[in-house]
């Protein structure tokens, strides 16, 4: 501790340049924290995804769609606890940007499958008595501030009703809140009946398949299984882990992780360069100071620790600054106005960004710390 | 090389058969030839010669800022050329002080926080530590300039606050590289006054090299070097 302010005194030396250097610092932990929101975003569902649930699709692709009687075959599989559809309905709150999933769902079904989905006993009440109604979540209400009572038009680009109008009007009669963060609490969730019975088009079939199963252990066999099951029948199908699934469903606009590893590592480079430019510059310029602090009885190990110590400094300074600003910025909310759910910087990744951090600060001070070390007390006095 | 008036007495400092060798390239430099010294505790020693005649590397050796090619440094007792360099740094603390040409103070540290430099080193408590560093500045004469910063103080403050660092730790043996090599003659007799005083008043070993005979007079002994041996000797 009590060389800290030792260490703060020669930062201040050129407090231009080491205001600049923290800058780029904070920028690019800023940047890292921003995207790391996005990464999660869209990768939202795959962290918190059951171990015990399996997806089944069309083996072709998601968009394909797979038939309602299918549920009776899947659930006499050995190995399957429960199963329910789901089915994307994709439309759209007034405008385009409005987007938002709304899915049609067995509601008792799908509340046993999804438990972490918390939903008042009054409320699942009212939406299984209202064919017409749904139930959306904490975060979808207060992106359009929707309340219980409101009926809510929807437009589908792909379900059209019967009298050829792709208008449904739904009235919301409960909000779900979610039990852990990162599950969505943007969704939209109305009776597959309403759809079934009104649908102009496509009665009987559904988009996929969760499936519930008894051990995890055997969820490489159960899948297996199920897609055996159909390997004769008109609609083959692919069985993954619900993670999987939803990691192939964020992979299908691109591999987000590996873009976002491509520009953060980029910015990292060049934040290294910057800071190693600006630690080598401050020792070369006090080469006499070291030697002098050597001569008064500083260890070579001391005077090390004094050159990282400031590199540490200046890395925790600017990084800690550009990680608290990055979650603040993350904390007003996505920059789609809501259409990415999950849009928020893990813990995890918190400790990453920590990691980082000191990463920086020790591969920027290292070198300009091993030659202050290396110094020769009569050769640097003599420069 | 010793004074008569020295012989048999127990000096603070004692070189046998010092070699200092640098090599450049290829080439071999001979600075120290086959040097033995002894200082007596309480000296005042002025080291006189011409430039490249190896003043300042006697003194580096005798501070444990170097070590010699062959031969053996004795300071106080202790053999310190075959100590390890963590060792000697540690000896260097308790030990010496050093009092520089171009003064060398950090210039982002007020003269107080300079002086303290060296007891960072020590377990001594920040309050103690501030309260030592003012002594030292009020015995160069500087308790009034606590906290002022280098750039704000005349040559000779600087080179006094120099020396409060030297003596901060109240170290046996003051090495001073041409204290007021840099400094006008007032000035320059200001800190002659300071070290005849530290000398004199608190028995501290003064090794000083100058090449400023007027400075040298203050000291109890002089000695020349020319091409890394001692020549002449002279008591005042």
């Amino acid at each position: 501790m009590k060389y800290l302010a030792f260490i703060w005194s020669n930062l201040r030396r050129s407090k231009t340049r080491t205001a600049l250097t923290m800058l780029s610092v904070m920028a690019a932990f800023v940047l890292f924290g921003y995207l790391t929101a996005i990464r999660t975003a869209f990768g939202q569902g795959i962290e918190v995804a059951g171990l015990d649930r399996l997806i089944v699709r069309h083996r072709v692709s998601i968009i394909q769609l797979l038939n309602e009687t299918m549920e009776r075959d899947i659930e006499r599989i050995e190995g399957v606890a429960d199963a329910t559809h789901l089915t994307w309905f994709g439309g759209v709150y007034q405008k385009p940007s409005n987007f938002f999933a709304q899915i049609p769902v067995k509601p008792e079904e799908y509340l046993r499958m999804f438990p972490e989905l918390l939903l008042d006993d009054a409320e699942k009440q009212a939406w299984l008595k209202t064919r017409a109604g749904a139930v959306i979540g904490r975060g979808l209400a207060e992106r359009f501030g929707w309340k219980v009572g409101d009926r809510v038009p929807i437009r589908s680009g792909i379900w059209s009703r019967k009298d050829g109008s792709d208008v449904w009007e739904f009235d919301i009669v409960g909000i779900y809140d979610v039990a852990e963060k990162g599950v969505d609490d943007t969704q939209m969730l109305f009776h597959y009946d309403f759809l079934e019975e009104s649908r102009q088009w496509g009665s009987g079939l559904v988009g996929w398949y969760v499936v519930r199963i008894e051990d995890p252990q055997h969820a490489a066999e159960i899948a297996a299984a199920i897609d055996d099951e159909f390997a004769n029948a008109p609609i083959q199908t692919k069985t993954e882990p619900e993670g999987a699934f939803a990691q192939g469903f964020a992979n299908q606009i691109g591999d987000i992780g590996l873009i976002m590893a491509g520009i953060v590592s980029a910015v990292f480079f060049t934040i290294l360069l910057v800071t190693g430019n600006t630690m080598a510059h401050a020792v070369r310029e006090r080469t006499n100071e070291f030697a002098v602090l050597k001569a008064i009885g500083f260890t070579d190990r001391a005077v090390l620790g004094l050159v990282l110590g400031e590199s540490v400094f200046l890395a925790v300074m600017g990084g800690g600054m550009g990680l608290a600003l990055a979650w603040f910025v993350v904390s007003l909310g996505d920059p789609s106005g809501g259409a990415l759910p999950g849009f928020y910087i893990p813990g995890r990744d918190l400790v990453v960004g920590l990691v980082l951090v000191l990463a920086l600060a020790l591969a920027a001070g290292i070198v300009p710390a091993l030659q202050a070390r290396r110094l020769r007390i009569a050769d640097a006095l003599r420069r | 090389m010793n004074s008569p008036e020295e012989a048999g007495a127990d000096p603070l400092v004692r070189l046998r058969g010092v070699d200092k060798v640098f090599t450049r390239g290829s080439e071999r430099i001979h600075v120290l030839g086959g040097l033995d010294l002894e200082i007596p505790r309480g000296e005042f020693l002025a080291l006189m010669g011409p430039s490249g005649s190896g003043k300042s590397t006697l003194l580096n050796l005798i501070g444990g800022l170097d070590r010699p090619t062959t031969g053996t440094v004795e300071v106080d007792g202790r053999e310190i050329s075959s100590l390890s360099d963590r060792r000697l740094a540690a000896w260097r603390a308790r030990h010496i002080g050093l009092v520089f040409q171009l003064y060398y103070l950090i210039p982002v540290l007020s003269a107080q926080r300079n002086v303290e430099l060296p007891l960072l080193l020590t377990r001594l408590s920040r309050a103690e530590r501030r309260k030592r560093a003012r002594l030292a500045l009020e015995i160069v004469g500087l308790g009034h300039r606590t906290d002022h910063y280098p750039r704000t103080l005349s040559g000779g403050e600087q080179q006094r606050t120099g020396i409060a660092r030297a003596i901060v730790t109240d170290p046996s043996l003051l090495l001073c590289d041409e204290p007021t090599g840099d400094l006008d003659r007032k000035s320059g007799d200001e800190v002659l006054d300071l070290l005849q005083a530290l000398n004199r008043e608190q028995g501290k070993t003064i090794i000083m090299v100058t090449h400023d005979m007027h400075a040298a007079e203050r000291a109890t002994r002089t000695l020349h070097l020319n091409k890394g041996r001692l020549e002449l000797e002279a008591v005042t």
